[in-house]
């Protein structure tokens, strides 16, 4: 199918992008990688008056350390995430889920800011944006504001982010050594996730040090499963622990129910799927 | 708006309107009918192209985001009526029943390659997870990409479809 009619501008540098947006209204939509939004234009769920391309901004691509921050650009590639050795270095959950985002032409365009500030919450790097306690930076008309991931998602397909702003960069905080595992559970190969579980653990000898865990799609926006992080303290790595801990996952979630599954079975999911993301994480 | 897009060796000067998608610029604006539509959702990957050297669904692209750019079809492949080692062995492995899928496989299979020059089966099923065969003839597109691998060591890459740029436009194909 043919979408609609749109104007089209690719600016080059985030100021000229704000602007243009600000001038668009509110009918303007932003387009990043475009793998989520080109399909939904093309089967007419949403007629924007004007693309705003960020495509051509060059200082939005690239990967860069700060500190103790790995700063990710938000026109960063699936692609480029999943091969960087920083991300992998410290990042390692970020880069796992990646692997699983999609196909690899899909990787090649669509990007890690594109697939934040869209904010499905079935998509599979909200999780681990919130797991490791990443911050957004948003750039406006009045400069830039750093909102921390569990502010940032407020509802379905929807953010933190005001009218005229764009998202520019994820800040990860290294978490240098530590192993991870995304585990996702979906019908067929292409199909979003029903429920999926982000995991990264820090341990030290056979015991656990610290845990982080987050649930995709078992509420409208990524939740963390803070029960299942502090009883694993002071564990040991194996899996009768953890399977103990994983039984905490679904607590205080209420998930939707739909054609793939019902609140009790999303909740059964959240309990399995975190342990043997958990289990693959630790390698027990 | 206008762009320049230089496809399968050829550069391009056209209007195009923002919301053509790229797949509908090359069938319909220039003629490269070797890439197919297969679906409406962005599943099928028939349309996979190389832009840039990164294989894409052309449905899932806008024309006016190539500006400047290049792109490889399936029909950019062959070279002096030889086929690429890929094509080749998908026709030396019935890679093929309907064909529908095939040059969507071929392009996405040669950039699996450029990435994985040796790629196991588990690899190759993996590498092709973005492309749909409605006739489920995967087990010889499989031993297809494996043979051509073996073929082409050390590997295919942009290298491999690198053409001579001719001047004017080709009309009507080879």
């Amino acid at each position: 199918m043919i979408p609609s009619a749109f104007d089209y501008t690719a600016p080059s540098t985030v100021d000229e992008a704000v602007r243009a947006l600000a001038d668009a209204g509110e009918d303007a939509k932003v387009i990043a990688g475009g793998q989520s939004l080109i399909p939904v234009l093309r089967m007419r769920l949403a007629a924007p008056t004007k693309l705003i391309d960020l495509g051509r901004i060059g200082e939005l691509r690239g990967i860069r350390e700060d500190g103790d921050t790995l700063v990710i650009g938000a026109m960063t590639t699936h692609h480029d995430v999943q091969r960087d050795p920083q991300v992998a270095e410290h990042a390692l959950l970020l880069k796992v889920a990646t692997d699983t985002v999609a196909d690899p032409q899909v990787r090649h365009r669509g990007t890690l800011g594109g697939a934040v500030a869209h904010a499905d919450p079935a998509g599979d790097l909200l999780a681990p944006v919130l797991a490791l306690d990443a911050e957004l930076v948003l750039h406006g008309l009045d400069g830039r504001r750093t909102v921390a991931a569990r502010d940032f998602f407020v509802d379905y397909f929807t953010t933190a982010l005001r009218p005229d702003e764009l998202l520019v960069e994820v800040r990860v905080p290294r978490h240098t050594g530590w192993s991870a595992h995304y585990e996702k559970f979906s019908r067929v190969a292409q199909a979003w996730s029903i429920v999926a579980v982000a995991a990264t653990v820090r341990a030290e000898g056979g015991t656990i040090a610290e845990a982080r865990v987050a649930l995709t799609n078992m509420s409208s926006v990524p939740v963390r499963a803070h029960a299942v992080e502090q009883a694993l303290v002071g564990q040991p790595a194996t899996a009768e622990a953890i399977k103990a801990a994983a039984q905490h996952a679904a607590e205080g979630t209420s998930p939707s129910t739909d054609s793939n599954a019902d609140t009790a079975y999303r909740q059964h999911l959240a309990r399995v799927l975190t342990s043997r993301a958990l289990t693959a994480a630790v390698g027990a | 708006m206008r762009i320049t897009v230089t496809v399968d060796g050829t550069t391009y000067t056209d209007e195009v309107e923002p919301r053509q998608l790229l797949v509908h610029y090359l069938r319909e604006t220039i003629g490269k009918v070797g890439t197919v539509i297969g679906c409406d959702t962005s599943n099928c990957g028939a349309c996979t192209v190389h832009l840039d050297g990164q294989s894409v669904k052309s449905c899932s692209v806008l024309a006016v985001q190539v500006d400047g750019s290049e792109i490889t079809t399936v029909e950019g492949l062959a070279r002096d009526g030889r086929l690429h080692p890929v094509q080749q062995a998908f026709h030396d492995n019935h890679a093929l029943q309907c064909g529908f899928c095939t040059p969507g496989m071929i392009m996405q299979s040669i950039d699996l390659l450029a990435e994985n020059p040796d790629p196991d089966e588990n690899a190759v099923r993996h590498g092709l997870e973005g492309n749909l065969c409605r006739c489920t003839g995967y087990q010889n597109i499989v031993r297809a990409v494996r043979d051509a691998a073996h073929k082409m060591r050390p590997g295919a890459g942009p290298d491999a479809e690198r053409v001579e740029h001719s001047p004017s436009h080709a009309v009507g194909g080879e």
